[in-house]
């Protein structure tokens, strides 16, 4: 007997790119906290995430969602080099802008906002798309990220001439390259496995 | 025996070289994607999904990603788990070729950013060899590749429907997902390596000789690791 995946037929999600808080409604059952082994737990890396049923429905592959998350902190939080946290955050809004993850480009636009304490940029980033014209740096930054989210990649040496004529050094180039290559991975995932549902004030 | 790093063996980063130190100041990312792809490709737990799954998936969206050293060294890998498979999935990534993302967004202001494209159908001349859970997984393998955006319910109840279980999707979801980060990963840094044309030189001469042996041999342990697993769990 297969399984049926869930639906949400009286939600409605978000129609347009915002950075208001949004919720997340899974499409397959995530994991009950009750069925948590020690193998979901180190998976979950943050215990607080047993609350989140995006998270919880990764935990049914423990080893990947471990590995994932352990990547994603270090590619965004450690910055003891390379790019300012609000620079790698605008990588991952605008890469989501391109795929189209509404839910990822929310958070981490306020991530960007948070960090930069451009919240106007930001929202035309969101409003706009990629070709918004934001400043040298963070233009530069978003078309480099929109051309390594296609496919195939058309990411080359026209963006990274763009980036060091826009004061980026290789460290921060690799830094762009990877917070525009795991928000690839991670759109992925939110956008196939659930829905974004607006939260109500 | 274990490939140290798939990155930097498909980028041609050399130890020592200036963007191996550059990788270095990330030190988790770089050893966590690392450890992303040995639970993906030689995990303890094989569960739901065999090696042969995850190799044909994964040399499917290498040759959709169009990276040429991601698509050599998945195509090569499953070339040894099962060369007919590897024959099959070749000709079915040809026809599902095209350029993402694309697809639609909930009606509304974005409407004007709809973007058609192709919703894939593996040929029916495929669909047999491939199997059913393959055929499916194939294509949505193809809608996450390129149009992940059009993912709704109905695209997971079709692989429940061709016997994929939720936590099967989940690895299915994850082994797509990782792949598109990195091949990302590897074109992005193959372009700054050659953006510098000395140390071009020397990853082009590097990767070359390195791509076939390591597809072998993730191959070879890929194989070691399913009839270990064979062992433990009689069928």
């Amino acid at each position: 007997m297969p399984g049926t995946a869930l639906t949400h037929p009286d939600y409605r999600g978000p129609n347009a790119f915002v950075r208001a808080e949004l919720g997340w409604l899974p499409w397959l059952e995530p994991l009950a906290e009750a069925d948590l082994t020690d193998r979901h737990r180190a998976g979950l890396v943050d215990p607080s995430r047993a609350k989140s049923p995006y998270f919880m429905l990764l935990a049914h592959d423990p080893d990947v969602l471990g590995a994932r998350t352990r990547t994603d902190k270090d590619i965004f939080y450690n910055t003891s080099s390379g790019l300012p946290r609000a620079d790698r955050e605008i990588a991952a809004t605008a890469t989501s802008r391109v795929n189209g993850c509404i839910y990822c480009a929310s958070v981490h636009a306020r991530f960007a906002t948070t960090h930069s304490k451009r919240g106007v940029d930001v929202d035309r980033l969101l409003d706009e798309g990629v070709g918004a014209d934001l400043d040298p740096r963070w233009n530069a930054i978003a078309t480099a990220a929109a051309a390594l989210a296609r496919t195939p990649s058309a990411f080359g040496a026209t963006d990274i001439a763009a980036l060091r004529q826009a004061g980026l050094d290789d460290t921060e180039i690799v830094d762009t390259i990877l917070g525009s290559a795991f928000f690839n991975w991670a759109n992925r995932l939110m956008l196939s496995l659930g829905e974004p549902v607006a939260v109500d004030a | 025996m274990a490939i140290a790093d798939v990155i930097d063996l498909l980028a041609g980063i050399r130890p020592g070289s200036r963007l191996d130190r550059i990788r270095r100041e990330r030190p988790d990312a770089r050893a966590q994607s690392q450890e992303s792809w040995r639970a993906l490709f030689e995990p303890v737990h094989f569960g739901p999904v065999s090696v042969t799954e995850r190799f044909a998936v994964a040399a499917f969206v290498a040759a959709l990603g169009g990276e040429p050293a991601a698509r050599l060294f998945y195509a090569g890998t499953l070339e040894r788990l099962d060369p007919d498979l590897a024959r099959t999935v070749a000709i079915v990534a040809e026809a599902g070729a095209t350029t993402g993302p694309y697809g639609g967004y909930p009606q509304g202001p974005l409407s004007v950013e709809d973007r058609d494209g192709p919703s894939f159908a593996v040929p029916s001349p495929h669909r047999a060899a491939l199997g059913r859970r393959l055929t499916a997984a194939f294509e949505h393998a193809h809608l996450l590749v390129f149009h992940p955006r059009d993912a709704a319910p109905a695209s997971l109840q079709k692989l429940l429907d061709a016997g994929w279980t939720t936590p099967g999707i989940v690895t299915l979801s994850q082994l797509v997902a990782f792949l598109s980060f990195q091949i990302r990963v590897v074109a992005g840094l193959s372009a700054l390596l050659a953006a510098d044309a000395t140390l071009a030189a020397d990853a082009a001469l590097a990767a070359d000789a390195a791509l076939a042996a390591d597809a072998a041999l993730a191959a070879d342990a890929a194989l070691a690791a399913d009839a270990a697993r064979t062992v433990e769990e009689p069928a």
